[in-house]
C-alpha cells in the first residue's frame, strides 16, 4: 500500500473528521476484526480440544501403553487399555502407501501439465485435476468399498479387500490432484527467464527441466508433498469406510487397519460425555492437531525459504 | 551449413526428451483415468436410481427404500447456515488482508492460520465443533452447532479466493479514487468490491461444493442418521446428503445395492456441477476483464 494512505495520521486542516471519516474508521476495526478471526478460530480450536482432552492426557493417560500397546480397548471393565499403537501404525501405514501412489505421479502429473502441455491441452488438463481435487472424501470411501473393495479381492485372491492397500490407493488418488496444483503452482513460480536462459544455451525442454526448473522449484514441491502427508494424516471418512477398521498391527498391505482419525469418528457417538473412553478420543484429536499444525508449519517455512532466496 | 545439422548428441537428447514426455504423460493420465473410470462406474450403477421421485420423497422401510428429500433439504439448511456466518466473516478478512495488512508479524500469522485452518484434519473440526458449539454455547446437536462448525471449516476457502479477486484489482484504481479525496472504506466499497464482486462469487460457489460433501464435521454436531420429519428451524437436528451416503454404505443392513450408488451419484453430480459452475464463471470473466 502507497504511503500516503496510511490513514491513522491526518492532515491538519484537511480533515475535517465527518461521517465518512468515520465510517473509514469503523470499517477499518471491522475488516480488521475479520482478519484476526483466523487465527482466534485456530487458538479455539485448540483451546476447545484441549479443554476436553488435555488433562486427561496429561495426567491420566499412560503414554508408554499408548505409544507401545496395540491394545485399543477403551470399554473393557474395570481397566480399559487406551493403547494407541495400532491406531499409529494404522494411520502410517495407509499415509505411507497413499504418498507412494501420490508423490510420483502427481510430481510428473505437475511437470507435464506445466512445462509440456501448451495451449487448450493445459487448460482442460488443469479443469480436470481441479475438478478431481473437489470429490467429497466419504464419497471416497464409497468408492473404496464398492468399487476397490471386490477389485482387490478378485485381483489378488484374498478374502478381505478392506485393507491398508485400499484405503493408501483411495488416498493416494484423493491427495494428488492437490498435490498436483500445489506442485505446478511451484513450477509456475520459477521465472522464464531462467529457462530462457538454459534454452539460449541450447538445453533441451527435459535439460531445462531437470536441471533448472526443478532445483530452482525444490522447496516448493517438498511443501506440496508435506501438505499431501497432512491431507493423508488428517483423512478420516475414506479411510474409515476402506481400511477395513480394524485394531491391528499389519504385517501386509492385505491386512485392515484403523486410524487415529476413524477411531474417533467411529466411537465418539458412542461414549458418554466426561467418560474416560470420551476424553482418550479427545487427546487422539489434541495429537492429530499438533502433528497437522507442524506439518503445515513445516510447508509453510520450506516455501519461505525458496521466497527468501529470490 | 553444417552447423544446423544434428549431431548424434543432439538426436540422442531429442529421443530422451520424446520419451520423458511420454512418460509424464503416461503418469497424469495414470492419475486421471482411473478416476474417470470410477465416476463413470457410479454413474452406471446409481442412474436407474435417480428420479424426480427418489429426489422428493422420505426414505422408508428403514432406509432400504424411498428417497433423499429430507437428506437435501437438510444439507441445504446447513449450506445457509455456514455461507450466512462464513461469507461475511471471510469478505472482511480478505479485505483486511489485500487492502489494509501491513507486512509484519501479525500478517504473518494470519496467513499461517489460514493454511491451518485448512489443513486440519475434518474430524478435528468436529471435535472442536462438539466441544465449542454444541456444549460451550449450549447449542445442542443442531443445525446451527453443525453450520458453524462447516463454516469455521471452509472460511480459509472464502478468504483465499476473494483475497484473489481483490489483488487482481489494479492498483491504479485505487490510487485514481484516493487521488479525488476518497477514504480507504469509500474506495474499497464504491471502487474495489464491485470491481471483485464476480470473483467472489467464484469463491463462494466453491465454498458450497465443500460444504456440501463434508461428512465427519457434522456427525456429532447436528446430522443424525434418520429423521422422519424435515428441520422447522436452527435448533433442530437434520439429515445431510453426504452423512446419508455414509449410512446407507455402512450401517442400515439390508440396502438394495443400487441405492447407496443413487446417493454418492446425486451428491458428486450436485459438487461437481457447482464447482464446474465456479470454474467456467472464472474464466469468463477472466476473457471479459477490461485491464
Amino acid at each position: 500500500m502507497s504511503e500516503f494512505n496510511r490513514g491513522r495520521r491526518t492532515v491538519p486542516g484537511a480533515d475535517t473528521l465527518g461521517s465518512s471519516w468515520w465510517w473509514d474508521r469503523i470499517a477499518q476495526g471491522v475488516v480488521f476484526l475479520g482478519g484476526i478471526s483466523a487465527i482466534v478460530f485456530i487458538v479455539a480450536i485448540f483451546i476447545f480440544v484441549a479443554q476436553q482432552g488435555l488433562g486427561f492426557a496429561i495426567f491420566e493417560l499412560d503414554k508408554g501403553v499408548f505409544l507401545t500397546s496395540p491394545e485399543w480397548r477403551p470399554t473393557t471393565e474395570p481397566e480399559p487399555v487406551f493403547g494407541g499403537l495400532a491406531l499409529i501404525v494404522g494411520t502410517a501405514s495407509v499415509t505411507g502407501l497413499a504418498m507412494l501412489v501420490a508423490v510420483p505421479f502427481s510430481l510428473g502429473a505437475a511437470i507435464f501439465i506445466g512445462e509440456f502441455a501448451t495451449g487448450r491441452a493445459r487448460e482442460y488438463l488443469k479443469v480436470l485435476v481441479e475438478l478431481l481435487a473437489a470429490i467429497p472424501s466419504v464419497v471416497w470411501g464409497f468408492i473404496g468399498l464398492t468399487v476397490v473393495n471386490p477389485l482387490i479381492i478378485d485381483l489378488f485372491n484374498v478374502p478381505v479387500g478392506l485393507t491398508i492397500l485400499n484405503a493408501g490407493v483411495i488416498l493416494g488418488l484423493m491427495a494428488a490432484p492437490i498435490m498436483t496444483t500445489i506442485a505446478e503452482d511451484a513450477l509456475k513460480a520459477v521465472p522464464d527467464s531462467y529457462r530462457e536462459a538454459a534454452e539460449a544455451l541450447g538445453a533441451t525442454r527435459w535439460q531445462v527441466i531437470r536441471q533448472v526448473v526443478l532445483p530452482s522449484a525444490k522447496n516448493g514441491l517438498v511443501a506440496a508433498i508435506l501438505l499431501g502427508v497432512g491431507r493423508g494424516f488428517g483423512e478420516t471418512m475414506a479411510v474409515l469406510m476402506a481400511s477395513g477398521h480394524s485394531v491391528n498391527l499389519p504385517t501386509s498391505p492385505f491386512d485392515s487397519v484403523r486410524a487415529l482419525t476413524a477411531t474417533i469418528a467411529a466411537e465418539l457417538g458412542e461414549t458418554a460425555r466426561g467418560s474416560e473412553h470420551y476424553k482418550a478420543l479427545f487427546s487422539i484429536g489434541i495429537l492429530l492437531f499438533l502433528v497437522t499444525f507442524t506439518i503445515n508449519l513445516l510447508a509453510d517455512v520450506a516455501v519461505r525459504g525458496r521466497r527468501k532466496r529470490r | 551449413m553444417s552447423s544446423f545439422r544434428a549431431t548424434e548428441l543432439d538426436r540422442r537428447n531429442q529421443r530422451r526428451e520424446r520419451w520423458v514426455r511420454g512418460l509424464f504423460l503416461v503418469m497424469t493420465l495414470m492419475l486421471i483415468l482411473p478416476v474417470l473410470i470410477i465416476l463413470g462406474t457410479l454413474a452406471w450403477r446409481g442412474h436407474s436410481v435417480i428420479s424426480l421421485d427418489f429426489l422428493l420423497s422420505f426414505p422408508t422401510n428403514g432406509m432400504t427404500e424411498g428417497g433423499i428429500f429430507p437428506a437435501l433439504v437438510g444439507t441445504l439448511w446447513l449450506v445457509g447456515v455456514a455461507l450466512v456466518v462464513s461469507v461475511p466473516m471471510g469478505v472482511a478478512a480478505a479485505i483486511y488482508l489485500s487492502e489494509y495488512a501491513p507486512e509484519n508479524l501479525l500478517t504473518r500469522s494470519i496467513n499461517l492460520a489460514i493454511i491451518n485452518l485448512a489443513g486440519v484434519p475434518s474430524i478435528v473440526h468436529a471435535l472442536f465443533g462438539v466441544g465449542a458449539f454444541v456444549l460451550f454455547f449450549n447449542f445442542g446437536t443442531s443445525i446451527l452447532a453443525a453450520g458453524l462448525t462447516l463454516a469455521v471449516m471452509t472460511l480459509p476457502v472464502v478468504i483465499v479466493s476473494t483475497r484473489e479477486s481483490l489483488q487482481a484489482v489494479p492498483q491504479a484504481f485505487r490510487e485514481a479514487s484516493w487521488s479525488l479525496g476518497a477514504t480507504r472504506w469509500q474506495t474499497i466499497r464504491r471502487i474495489v468490491l464491485p470491481n471483485s464482486v464476480s470473483g467472489i462469487l467464484t469463491g463462494v460457489i466453491l465454498e458450497v461444493s465443500r460444504t456440501v460433501g463434508e461428512t465427519a464435521p457434522i456427525m456429532f454436531t447436528g446430522a443424525a442418521f434418520f429423521l422422519p420429519f424435515l428441520p422447522l428451524g436452527v435448533g433442530d437436528q437434520t439429515m445431510a446428503l453426504s452423512l446419508h451416503l455414509f449410512t446407507v454404505s455402512t450401517q442400515v443392513p439390508n440396502v438394495p445395492e443400487a441405492l447407496p450408488f443413487g446417493v454418492a451419484l446425486t451428491l458428486i453430480s450436485l459438487v461437481l456441477i457447482l464447482n464446474a459452475v465456479s470454474i467456467a464463471f472464472r474464466m469468463y470473466l477472466r476473457g471479459k476483464k477490461k485491464w
